[in-house]
């Protein structure tokens, strides 16, 4: 995983509540053995016309939101299935960061495992930043994970919190797996402490 | 102090609580399926990793697989590779599973409980968010995304931190025409799809106790659907009949002494929750939903709610936006709406009661000869135990599709889909813009009103077919 450094960045705006992984990527591109090419599909219901050309009126097919790093969404983003291709999708498009109100649980912890930062603000900071980028949808923000600040167009500010874990996972680049691995003796404990348990392996099927 | 079964699960399997960490939670049973498991095993492949406990992973595929008749190869060739590679992963880390001409194939969250692999008192983990159907068991059991797939793989923890409880009291009886399918539903239009939200479910009260476990598991299936990431439902003697003999169940006196761990596992007396709600079983209806998430719904004669009677903008749009992909209008209600397609299936109500449910209601009729009706059963044992009595002949008499186990239109990856603008009524979990096929609308429904709506081609009230 890369380091999350601080940037500033326009605003992609889809003020929809409860956008769930279905429309962040369907399921249909879900038969992939990989990672590759899913950035292409990211909305792809929204984003294009049956016949395959990008719908115009979609925001993430208008600049400045075309190239933007941050994505403004309404409440309880994320909400569906448990598809890591949702948070896959999004960075290989280009994300950094989503603002919403709140996430959904599983996709805000897969999110976190793949460097796309959940910023989670109040209602009253929600609904300022989306009149400020409807004035002006040129407008930036500011993200900076070390400060857990998020800076709006106007230059004020609004913390947000951030699990610490996965906070320092985030900013130093190293990934889950590496600090489990580090237990194993405390594993092998717990195992050697509860032996009893399902085995999958004892019945020949 | 009085513990919750959801904090007793959580004592028992905390390996260890690094400093500035989340906990290492044990997982006893680890399901893997086809779609989001194949980046994992590259994953384990690239940093030269074993599956560290194959003897507590399972795996079966379901999701891309076809549920047309099984001695013909898989026509999508992305979904073939997709099946292909996943047998073969499983075989290269020595995992048991269910692949595509197994006869006991079946949806994943169908053939846990239906093996005995799910037991009282597990943690069971799957890349696939309704692995809270597992919690009927009174298992902590929930959904997980692909790299955490890897870190069970490789070390059967998670890095977890304690969610929050909330306690879900049901009570009173439920009418004839009512079905489990209703509870649930009812509760999510209430709290709505973010309701519960870092938390899991404690479904509780006289009317939870009076369910089958297939009724149980119908409702903890859709704990995702209320934000929840589990839901549970403590072990009796239902649960504990329902698992005896079952092939992975514990025999003899291994069984004794694990059903006598089990009646320690329901919460104490005097336990307190973080959240709790009440759902009056005795007034519940027939549910429906009328728009694009789970939450929104009604009872089955309620009106489709106006938009202008909502004053937050950003909520109004978004039901706004759902009533114009639906193509519904305010104020009506849903029953007499044609519709195209039924669909009786899917983890939540694939299994024989669902089944003859839906025959109870379709035999000795006709569906309608506009609607197509697929029902799909979640598993092959399922499929063989209602073909020894005879359910695919009342289907296929009524003139519906008696189909191979699968995810099928649930999700709609593996062929079986809505054309654009087609209207279901299904079973089904979600219904999200496009989840049943790009363009489809989706009604969900019980089994009894999706085989209701079946004959009459519209949507209907099983009330007016069954007592
Ligand atoms: S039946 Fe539907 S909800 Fe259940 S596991 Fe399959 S795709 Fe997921």
């Amino acid at each position: 995983m890369e380091k999350f450094t601080a940037f500033e960045s326009s605003v992609a705006l889809l003020p929809t509540d409860n956008i769930d992984t279905d429309q962040i990527i369907p399921a249909r591109f879900l038969k992939t053995i990989s990672k590759a090419g899913l950035g292409d599909q990211l909305f792809f219901d929204w984003r294009y016309n049956a016949d395959g050309s990008p719908k115009a009126d979609f925001p993430l097919n208008q600049e400045p939101a075309k190239s933007a790093q941050v994505l403004l969404a309404g409440d309880n983003f994320g909400c569906g299935s448990s598809r890591e291709h949702a948070p896959w999708a999004l960075t290989q498009f280009g994300f950094r960061a989503v603002i919403s109100t709140s996430f959904a649980d599983i996709f805000k912890g897969n999110s976190l495992k793949n460097s796309l930062l959940p910023i989670q603000v109040t209602r009253d900071v929600h609904a300022k930043l989306f009149s400020a980028l409807q004035a002006n949808p040129q407008a930036k923000v500011s993200v900076d994970l070390a400060s857990q600040t998020l800076t709006l167009p106007d230059g004020s500010k609004a913390q947000f919190p951030v699990d610490a874990f996965s906070k320092t996972c985030m900013l130093e680049g190293v990934d889950e797996l590496g600090f489990l691995l580090k237990h194993e003796a405390e594993i092998a404990a717990y195992e050697a402490a509860n032996p009893a348990g399902l085995d999958t392996l004892s019945v020949a099927l | 102090m009085p513990r919750t079964i959801i904090q007793k699960l959580w004592d028992s399997h905390v390996v260890s609580e690094p400093a500035g960490a989340p906990a290492l939670l044990y997982i006893d049973l680890h399901l893997v399926h086809e779609v989001t498991s194949p980046q994992a095993f590259q994953g384990l492949r690239d940093r030269g990793l074993k599956v560290r406990r194959p003897d507590k992973t399972f795996g079966t595929c379901d999701h891309s697989t076809p549920t047309a008749p099984r001695d013909l190869p898989i026509i999508d060739p992305i979904a073939k590779a997709q099946v292909e590679q996943f047998e073969k992963n499983c075989r290269d880390f020595g995992i048991p599973h269910f692949g595509y001409l197994s006869n006991r194939q079946g949806i994943v969250h169908v053939i846990g409980p239906e093996y005995g692999l799910t037991q009282p008192g597990q943690t069971v983990v799957c890349g696939d968010s309704h692995t809270a159907t597992h919690g009927a068991f009174g298992a902590l059991a929930f959904g997980i995304g692909t790299s955490q797939v890897e870190h069970v793989l490789a070390t059967q923890t998670l890095l977890q931190r304690k969610s929050k409880s909330f306690a879900v009291h049901v009570n009173g009886t439920l009418k004839p025409g009512v079905a489990a399918k209703d509870i649930i539903l009812a509760l999510i239009a209430k709290i709505g799809v973010g309701g519960g939200t870092e938390c899991v479910f404690e479904y509780t009260g006289s009317t939870i106790r009076a369910l089958t476990m297939e009724e149980r598991m119908t409702v903890c299936n859709m704990s995702i659907e209320g934000g929840a990431r589990a839901g549970l439902i403590a072990p009796d003697d239902v649960t504990y009949q329902f698992l005896n003999g079952r092939p992975f169940a514990p025999k003899g006196a291994a069984w004794d002494a694990a059903v006598a761990k089990w009646r320690a596992l329901p919460t104490d007396a005097g336990a307190t929750y973080d959240h709790e709600v009440s759902i009056d079983a005795d007034a519940l209806e027939p549910m429906i939903t009328f728009g694009t998430n789970p939450g929104m719904g009604i009872s089955i004669n309620g009106a489709v709610p106006d938009p202008a009677s909502i004053s937050d903008s950003v909520e109004r749009e978004t039901l706004k936006k759902a009533l114009v992909y639906m193509g519904l209008e305010p104020g009506k209600p849903l029953t007499g709406r044609p519709v195209d397609v039924v669909f009786i299936g899917s983890c939540t109500n694939s299994r024989m009661s669902d089944l003859r449910a839906a025959a109870g209601v379709l035999k000795g009729r006709k569906v309608n000869p506009k609607v197509r009706v697929m029902v799909v059963p979640g598993s092959q044992q399922i499929k063989r135990e209602a073909e020894a009595e005879g359910l695919d002949k009342v289907f296929r008499e009524a003139g519906a599709e008696w189909r191979e186990a699968g995810c099928s239109m649930c999700i709609a990856m593996n062929g079986d889909q809505l054309t654009p603008g087609q209207y279901s009524v299904s079973t089904s979990n979600r219904n999200f813009e496009g989840r049943q096929g790009k363009g489809g609308r989706t009604f969900l429904a019980s089994p009894l009103t999706a085989a209701a709506s079946a004959i009459s081609g519209t949507v209907t009230d099983p009330r007016t077919l069954v007592g």
